[in-house]
């Protein structure tokens, strides 16, 4: 069964149309990788999925549950079921700074399901110590490096369980050296079949460990296919010329 | 000298009063006309808007006098010998107003990724505003805050107008009775001494919540 279902969806600010009669599935157990460049629209695709942009018209189906249909939203319990079987994880991370650590990775746990804090700390500290966190549960964000931030926030997303986690730009934000540390995290997920969605710049990356691939420009899917066929023989003129920017880097 | 003393105390006492009821009606209330003021329905925005525009356009000391003897004028109904209620009314309203302003900016502050988050969550309107955004707040807007009591402290003297015997009121006719200002002045070290505790409340509070 699909996790998530993307019908002909569209969406516009104003005058801007960015995202242009789009359809895709995932998978149950797939790793999809979102590529194109910055403005394509891609992002916005991730955020109209988990409801933090609303669109005009398309379906979207979240783990059989309908959140938008012909561009009708669903009742407010009914969103709230549906973005419940997503976790997303932020380019900026978007930590709670006044929380710990675990904290962060407990309260919706306690507060959206209503687990008891006992088993809600169980749940953390198994999930930060399949991070690499164990030690630091109780710190506070401020005092992590971007790449214990960023999995502090996979830890968070993954704590309530869900069937699907997408990424938004995951390593956009991080050093060189970091970025390795959150796409080792993510490469340990998709070995568990964890079903994941990834907008992502990182070519190497996506050939790698993703499934299937997808390059977006200009709100429409230019190009879907296996990840590695897709990034090494594109068919498609624009998929090239896009490929060949980030294989050969601007020189004088 | 200790009787001008214990009379200042006196007056001391009624001050606090006026101070402390004043943000015990004043922080609270503050928040939905801070939350009124940022609502997308103009319909409410506006008179919040207004409002606000009034409280802080307006000498206090009017407002005071506005409150306390408008009743009378309009309805017949008097405050009578309650001039302390009708004095904290007037400055809850008006320091309401202030605060509002003070959450609107500190709320505003957040990085609307805060919000993003708490929502992909699953957490409700409500827990992702008192359980996320409320404690930033509540960091960021301290400063500014400090500067509102300490003001209110001093304001507290405007209560006299309504015939209200707070300290500086007590000072001013403990100098006319002796013809000398060293009532005033010795009033002047008191307001120090309260605003002194004051800062002192928020420097400590600040300090607490350095942990991030």
């Amino acid at each position: 069964m699909d996790v998530v279902q993307v019908e002909h969806l569209s969406k516009s600010f104003g005058e801007h149309t960015v995202i242009s009669d789009v359809s895709f599935s995932v998978h149950r157990g797939e790793v999809l990788a979102i590529i194109g460049p910055s403005g394509s629209g891609k992002s916005t695709l991730l955020r109209a999925i988990t409801h933090l942009e609303t669109v005009e018209r398309g379906t979207i189906t979240i783990g059989g549950i309908r959140l938008v249909h012909d561009g009708v939203y669903a009742d407010p319990a009914t969103l709230r079921r549906a973005l419940l079987q997503l976790g997303l994880v932020f380019q900026d991370f978007n930590l709670f700074p006044h929380f710990t650590v675990l904290r962060n990775v407990t309260e919706a746990q306690v507060r959206v399901l209503g687990r008891d804090r006992a088993r809600a700390d169980e749940v953390a500290l198994g999930l930060l110590d399949k991070m690499g966190l164990a030690g630091k549960a109780s710190a506070y964000p401020g005092a992590l490096s971007g790449g214990q931030k960023q999995r502090v926030a996979i830890a968070r997303a993954l704590a309530l369980g869900p069937q699907v986690l997408l990424f938004d730009e995951p390593t956009s934000a991080l050093d060189p050296e970091l970025t390795h540390q959150v796409l080792e995290v993510i490469r340990a997920l998709a070995a568990e079949k964890m079903t994941m969605v990834v907008v992502t710049h990182e070519m190497a990356f996506a050939r790698d460990v993703a499934d299937r691939a997808m390059l977006i420009d200009a709100g429409v899917i230019v190009e879907e296919g296996p990840a590695r066929e897709l990034i090494e023989n594109p068919r498609n003129e624009r998929t090239r010329a896009f490929l060949k920017r980030f294989s050969q880097p601007r020189g004088p | 000298m200790w009787k001008l003393l214990g009379q200042l105390l006196e007056g001391t006492v009624v001050s606090l009063e006026v101070f402390t009821l004043t943000l015990v009606f004043a922080i609270p209330l503050a928040l939905p006309v801070a939350l009124g003021r940022m609502s997308r329905n103009p319909f409410v925005r506006a008179p919040v808007n207004l409002y606000i525009q009034v409280m802080r356009g307006t000498p206090l000391i009017l407002q005071i006098i506005f409150v306390y003897f408008a009743p009378y004028y309009v309805l017949g109904l008097s405050w009578g010998e309650h001039r302390l209620a009708a004095v904290v009314v007037a400055f809850a309203v008006n320091y309401a107003a202030y605060f509002a302003e003070i959450y609107r900016g500190g709320i505003q502050s957040i990085p609307k990724g805060q919000w993003e988050a708490a929502k992909v969550l699953g957490f409700t309107r409500a827990d992702a505003f008192f359980r996320v955004i409320v404690p930033q707040v509540v960091k960021r807007i301290l400063p500014a805050s400090a500067n509102e009591v300490i003001t209110l402290v001093k304001d507290t003297a405007l209560a006299q107008v309504v015939g209200l015997a707070e300290l500086f009121r007590v000072a001013q006719n403990a100098s006319a009775r002796q013809f000398s200002t060293t009532p005033i002045f010795v009033a002047g070290a008191f307001y120090f001494v309260m605003n002194w505790v004051v800062s002192e409340f928020f420097v400590r509070w600040e300090r607490r919540l350095e942990y991030y």
